[in-house]
């Protein structure tokens, strides 16, 4: 295959160059090589016409579910990186609550070398703090960090035993490696399954109090500047969390923090369908919590956005409310839900999202990527920006169909996938080849 | 005004005039219990479905009786615990009740919005006999049949609803109920037993007993579970009792000569209600079990397709 291809005349946003400018990216081997006006394409390279597209580095989704091993039926890292790659993304971290769980290097190694042999965009694991995720002995962090884990979390479980926590913040200091955070005290959100609201008293169905998330959020960003550890709380869903979270950067404390594509689209007030692909853990909250979450996003509070993409089957997601499984797909829908409900009305600068998905994330995680400098790996996400998409979830890579936005129509959506220097993904219109 | 729409699922959605209807044709069909041959052909050849999730005596057996002498055959299908503890998902057992083509399936259910569920995926009527702390529509109905034969009429009256609000559909149904009819609702008990945002229905909030009952005209005291006292809600069932029991003392001191003293059953003689008052000249509770057949006839009819006339045939 070609080594080298020129992407000609698509306007490029990488804001950690601070460009946003029609150039053309010249890569080589793999990397990028060249990126400015008028480049010449050297003999043999691939050309590719961006013209009207937006070149940007490529995303990075740092908060995925990709189930293997264990949960196969909802889930594999071959149809969860097909899935990433066609929702832009190039890059994806996945979480520990696999089956068995990726509390050692065993585990960590069989997600790598599946990544290996079958996917299609990078894959970074992310390793337990405890073991079992239950909460009472440390995993053998070191090791996991040296198998390639680029953080600690027991997403899905909150770590509720403080002094654990601590130990787990201080034992990975050394690996430069954050700790994430899924911040739900559980005596607080005990049985409930949607926001503590208008809403959840109408339904009768139990409550999640926005306290069960700030009082974890206060509690880690205190263990945090007692341990110098870097924090990193997952899907922010409150406006008390995003208070807490600027406060704590403010004073100098090394938080940080992520939201969800569906936290800043939808308020509890989706609950009333009763469709189970609106239950989410957090839950979905208010009109003046996605306010916060998208100033926060807008202002630097929430360093990125991360789908915690959470295939389940569908037997899981079609029951009764209370009983169905928490979480969404993620990967195939954010880019362009995010484009047309937040980018295109203009409540959120389209440099300031590319950063969020891209930059930041890749900065947090010490990733390559992130940036189209010289010498980066090629990993680009180009988007159409004019193309409009309805949902439809009949037509997603992912082997689940779990999401609340089947119907939705966007304009803007992703239109070719980059990694190192590969196409990966390219957006075929309906009735043209297969 | 007729009555259009496929399923009852809630109060909440109804017109007040649909709310009527409903009243109306319950309080004519009452006079059925009196007759010597309780049976009207207006649903024969009709398949009813008891489809029953969670342990009830009285709505069952008050949905079967009005089935029965409206001449439909009722079927009783109790699942004892979850879907999920019993093997067969509550999304396939509903599918198996359609392949067998009823024309109603009452439905009751621990999870809130389960009713709706079954609503989409049916193509039969769907009557909602209780969905989690949702709403149970036919006990509203019922009571608001009985507030309006003993009272006379409804825009104006004052209702206390007393005790565990949080996990009430009863209570839920008749606000949503009480509201659109132009009455006024205060609900009342120790606040870890109110829910939250509860003035957001359209409610009064009470947190005295005292408070509550005077001077309005229906008191409804709910049923305590003894499980809050283990949640952690209330310290225990005597001092619950102490300040939040329905006494005649009380009911002496604070609350009009002519209040209705209503409860959905069954009643915790002793906790919210002293025995004096459950059976006393106030309490019209036997007459809301009576009125519960009539409104669930009336719903069946109204929803299995049948003319209202017919009953009188």
């Amino acid at each position: 295959m070609t080594t080298s291809m020129l992407i000609r005349g698509g306007r490029v946003i990488d804001p950690a160059a601070s460009i946003d400018a029609v150039q053309d990216v010249l890569i080589e081997h793999g990397k990028i090589a060249r990126v400015g006006g008028g480049l010449t394409a050297p003999e043999g390279a691939l050309q590719l016409d961006a013209r009207g597209k937006w070149v940007c580095p490529g995303f990075i989704d740092m908060h995925v579910h990709l189930r293997e091993p264990g949960h196969e039926y909802k889930e594999t890292v071959a149809t969860g990186t097909r899935a990433a790659a066609a929702g832009g993304f190039t890059a994806v971290c996945c979480m520990a609550n696999t089956q068995p769980v990726n509390d050692n290097r065993a585990v960590t190694d069989y997600i790598r070398a599946k990544a290996d042999s079958e996917g299609v965009v990078r894959v970074y694991p992310i390793g337990a703090v405890t073991r079992g995720l239950d909460g009472k002995e440390l995993a053998e962090l070191a090791e996991l960090a040296e198998a390639g884990c680029v953080a600690f979390s027991d997403d899905g479980h909150c770590v509720m035993n403080a002094e654990l926590y601590r130990r787990a913040m201080e034992y990975t200091l050394p690996f430069g490696a954050p700790v994430i955070s899924h911040a739900e005290d559980h005596t607080l959100s005990r049985a409930g399954c949607m926001n503590e609201g208008v809403v959840s008293t109408e339904l009768g169905l139990p409550g999640i109090p926005a306290a069960a998330e700030d009082v974890m959020v206060a509690r880690d960003v205190v263990l945090a500047e007692l341990t110098g550890a870097h924090v990193h709380i997952a899907h922010l869903s409150t406006a008390g969390a995003v208070r807490i979270v600027r406060e704590a950067k403010a004073r100098g404390v090394r938080v940080t923090a992520e939201v969800t594509p569906h936290h800043l689209l939808l308020t509890e007030e989706a609950v009333r369908s009763w469709d189970p692909n609106t239950r989410m853990a957090p839950p979905l909250r208010t009109k003046r919590d996605t306010e916060a979450l998208l100033e926060g996003l807008a202002d630097g509070t929430i360093d990125c956005v991360a789908t915690d993409h959470a295939p389940h089957a569908l037997s899981e997601k079609e029951g009764e409310f209370d009983h169905a499984a928490n979480g969404i797909v993620g990967l195939e829908t954010a880019v362009a839900l995010m484009l047309d409900r937040l980018v295109r009305p203009g409540l959120l600068p389209v440099s300031t999202l590319v950063s969020r998905l891209s930059r930041d994330p890749a900065r947090l995680l010490r990733l390559p990527g992130g940036a189209l400098g010289v010498g980066a790996p090629a990993d680009i996400t180009l988007i159409d920006p004019d193309a409009t998409v309805t949902i439809d979830p009949a037509r997603f890579r992912s082997r689940s169909r779990n999401t609340p936005f089947a119907g939705w129509t966007a304009t803007g959506r992703p239109w070719k996938t980059i990694v190192g220097g590969r196409l990966v993904w390219e957006h075929v219109a309906e009735g043209q080849r297969p | 005004m007729g009555w259009t729409r496929k399923d009852l699922l809630t109060i909440r959605e109804l017109e007040p005039a649909e709310i009527l209807t409903l009243v109306d044709t319950a309080a004519s069909l009452q006079e059925i219990a009196g007759r010597e041959i309780k049976k009207v052909p207006a649903l024969r050849g009709k398949t009813i479905v008891n489809l029953f999730y969670e342990n009830s005596t009285r709505t069952r057996t008050s949905f079967e009786i009005a089935g029965k002498w409206l001449s439909a055959d009722v079927i009783n299908f109790s699942a004892s615990g979850s879907s999920a503890a019993k093997g067969e998902s509550f999304v396939d057992t509903a599918r198996n009740i359609a392949a067998m083509s009823p024309d109603v399936v009452v439905v009751r259910h621990a999870s809130s919005g389960a009713p709706a569920l079954l609503a989409r995926e049916l193509s039969c009527a769907i009557v909602n006999a209780g969905d989690g702390a949702h709403e149970h529509p036919t006990q509203a109905l019922l009571d608001l049949l009985t507030i309006r034969e003993k009272k006379g009429h409804f825009e104006g009256l004052s209702v206390a609803i007393v005790g565990d609000i949080a996990h009430s559909r009863v209570a839920r149904s008749n606000i949503h109920g009480m509201k659109k009819l132009g009455m006024t609702v205060t609900v009342a008990g120790p606040p870890t037993l109110i829910p939250p945002y509860a003035q957001e229905l359209g409610c009064k909030v009470s947190y005295r007993l005292e408070d509550a009952i005077r001077d309005v005209d229906v008191i409804m005291m709910l049923r305590l579970q003894q499980e809050r006292m283990h949640a952690g809600l209330i310290p225990s069932l005597r001092e619950y009792s102490r300040y939040w029991g329905l006494t005649l003392d009380r009911l002496a001191a604070h609350a009009r000569p002519d209040v209705l003293i209503m409860h959905p059953g069954p009643v915790n003689r002793g906790v919210e209600l002293s025995p004096e008052v459950a059976d006393g000249p106030y309490s019209v509770i036997l007459d809301q079990v009576a009125k519960g057949v009539a409104v669930r006839m009336a719903v069946l009819l109204l929803l299995a397709g049948g003319r209202g006339g017919e009953a009188h045939s």
